[in-house]
């Protein structure tokens, strides 16, 4: 479990988290939404010990983040940033490997292969193996990314994985299809997964739990199937009712439906 | 099970591949030593060195000039390409060098104030001194752009550029102030220094730059996989168990020890670092494992050649190995940029 308490953060003489508290717990999914400069990537980044917050304490299975090292970390919870651009010729198949170096002495084994193998494959990116990496595009890149952080806990109970916009450049078909396997790991291995996402509709039908995030604070936060809806959304992301309306209650009952 | 096991051996085959074209190379290496050593104004046949009969004069040719000329420029040429590869590592970026973003100036300035103003010393001690001199102005000069290429926040090659311009141009400013007030014995000397030139190359001279180069390349190729890692971002590295902070500093204390080792007894010649990683990543793959060695391997035979070049085209002169670096080199990174951003400017 993560706790995050009185969690405060500032750049440039400027609040950007305020007072945070949260519980993340183990077999379940967290949304975080909130609108744009909300705080949502940087709430994350603290969670994540990217950067450090001024104030309050963070609690990873009940003991300060700051006390882990590197290595302990590595073993046991994955990250999936924003964008990651890389300008030189690596294949597919050896970014993905490089989520399995925490695990890896000198050679990469049997074993590991076969784990990137399956990771790749889920991501459906098993095909683009021996593509050249930067060559792929920005869908295919992100796909291969998550192969990458899903291999670095691949099979580890309990352990924690954190994704940044992991849907911003994917196709419907695949936003639908990585939800699914996400929501799939977390009971399986009991994960304790955050995403950081703008899809409400996918938060609505994917996640268990949501956190809404609005200048610093947290707004609301509760089951997504009762924190999401229409009056909620409006409030949130200062959206007029008739759009918020159109936006989530359509999109909901049609996916309901299906 | 059966795609997998497929693509592992395909995969072994590959490495196979990989690790024999850096055999390959070094047996390339050991030729084009032999070669440029018997080649020159006293005519020593490749076949008395490898038999050995050589009479005296051959043998005091080939021992006290050539071996040690030939040995440097290989040495040299290592280090600045494998300061090239992990500088391009440690930026994120292929088009890093360190003569293009301006280490090599850096240290060429405090090399050329310690000849105008400690005045000549000879032997070891002096030798040190420059390569002292040398290894503080491009570290000095190496966390300056670092710093400057991060100012908005995320790493940024823009920044990196024109930082390293800017700095370049205010060392070669410095540089030309401390000629403009040195004597003209010490003007000559700095000038054709400062062209990059191997002429001075005796075995003390060897000794110092190996005892500094080797050891900096051994821990940068222990350091092979993180630096791997860090080309996903300095964040990532961390999530997978690297230190990145280490790592920076690590990276850039090495290439300032063998940059700063190199331009010592070398002076400026460009291009290398830039040329030689880009090639090895073209042939036989990014990965820093075998990027780095394969670098090494590369920038000595490149490095000897164009010596051997340099020393034999305008015979008895001597022509300073820095400007054909420099004529090669040039259009090759304009050929680096038309390739690598062609799609954008629509050439």
């Amino acid at each position: 479990m993560i706790r995050a308490i009185n969690l405060s953060y500032s750049a440039n003489k400027k609040t950007i988290l305020d007072s945070i508290d949260l519980e993340i717990r183990q077999g379940e999914v967290t949304a975080i939404l909130g609108p744009n400069g909300a705080g949502k990537s940087t709430l994350l980044k603290c969670l994540t010990n990217a950067i450090t917050p001024q104030h309050g304490q963070i609690l990873l299975d009940s003991k300060p983040l700051y006390n882990y090292s590197l290595q302990e970390l590595s073993k046991k919870r994955a990250i999936l940033s924003q964008s990651t651009a890389i300008s030189f010729p690596f294949t597919t198949f050896e970014i993905a490997m490089m989520g399995r170096n925490p695990y890896i002495k000198n050679k990469e084994s049997t074993e590991d292969r076969e784990i990137v193998r399956q990771t790749l494959e889920k991501m459906d990116a098993w095909h683009l193996r021996d593509r050249i990496y930067p060559t792929l595009s920005g869908g295919e890149q992100q796909r291969v990314q998550l192969a990458r952080v899903l291999a670095q806990i691949w099979g580890i109970q309990n352990s924690y994985l954190f994704l940044d916009e992991p849907t911003s450049a994917l196709d419907l078909k695949h936003q639908y299809e990585l939800l699914e396997h996400i929501k799939l790991l977390s009971k399986t291995y009991n994960l304790a997964i955050v995403i950081v996402m703008h899809d409400i509709n996918l938060a609505y039908h994917f996640t268990d739990n949501t956190i809404f995030i609005k200048d610093g604070s947290i707004a609301l936060s509760g089951h997504s199937n009762e924190v999401i809806n229409t009056n909620n959304i409006s409030d949130c992301y200062g959206l007029s009712e008739r759009h918020a309306v159109r936006h989530f209650a359509i999109n909901h009952s049609a996916l309901s439906l299906a | 099970m059966s795609t997998l096991a497929k693509h592992i051996q395909l995969n072994l085959l590959f490495a196979r591949f990989k690790v024999s074209s850096l055999f390959l190379l070094a047996v390339i290496l050991a030729f084009v030593c032999i070669a440029a050593a018997s080649i020159g104004s006293v005519n020593i046949p490749l076949s008395a060195i490898v038999t050995g009969a050589l009479n005296d004069q051959q043998e005091a040719v080939l021992f006290s000039i050539r071996f040690p000329r030939v040995v440097l420029a290989a040495i040299v040429g290592a280090a600045l390409a494998v300061s090239g590869a992990a500088l391009q590592g440690l930026f994120r970026n292929p088009l890093a060098d360190p003569s293009l973003i301006g280490i090599l100036s850096g240290a060429a300035l405090a090399v050329a104030a310690v000849i105008v103003f400690a005045g000549p010393s000879q032997g070891y001690f002096g030798l040190y001194r420059l390569s002292i001199a040398a290894f503080t102005g491009g570290l000095v000069t190496s966390v300056l752009i670092f710093r400057f290429a991060r100012l908005a926040g995320t790493f940024s090659v823009t920044y990196m550029l024109l930082a390293g311009i800017a700095i370049g141009a205010i060392a070669e400013g410095g540089r030309g102030f401390i000629a403009y007030l040195s004597d003209d014995a010490q003007l000559r000397a700095l000038t054709f220094w400062a062209m990059g030139n191997l002429g001075d190359a005796l075995w003390p001279a060897v000794l110092v730059v190996m005892s500094i180069t080797i050891p900096a390349t051994v821990i940068l190729v222990r350091n092979a996989r993180a630096l791997n890692l860090l080309l996903l971002g300095e964040n990532e590295a961390r999530h997978l168990g690297v230190d990145a902070e280490r790592l920076k500093y690590v990276i850039i204390i090495c290439t300032a020890l063998s940059v700063g080792a190199a331009v010592a007894v070398s002076g400026i010649i460009g291009f290398v670092g830039l040329v030689v990683p880009h090639l090895i990543r073209l042939t036989i793959g990014p990965d820093h494992r075998l990027l780095i060695p394969g670098s090494a391997l590369l920038g000595a035979i490149l490095l000897i050649i164009a010596d051997t070049f340099a020393r034999t085209v305008v015979s008895p002169a001597e022509m300073p190995v820095g400007i054909i670096t420099s004529i090669i080199g040039g259009p090759f990174f304009l050929w680096l940029l038309i390739k690598q951003y062609s799609g954008r400017f629509g050439i």
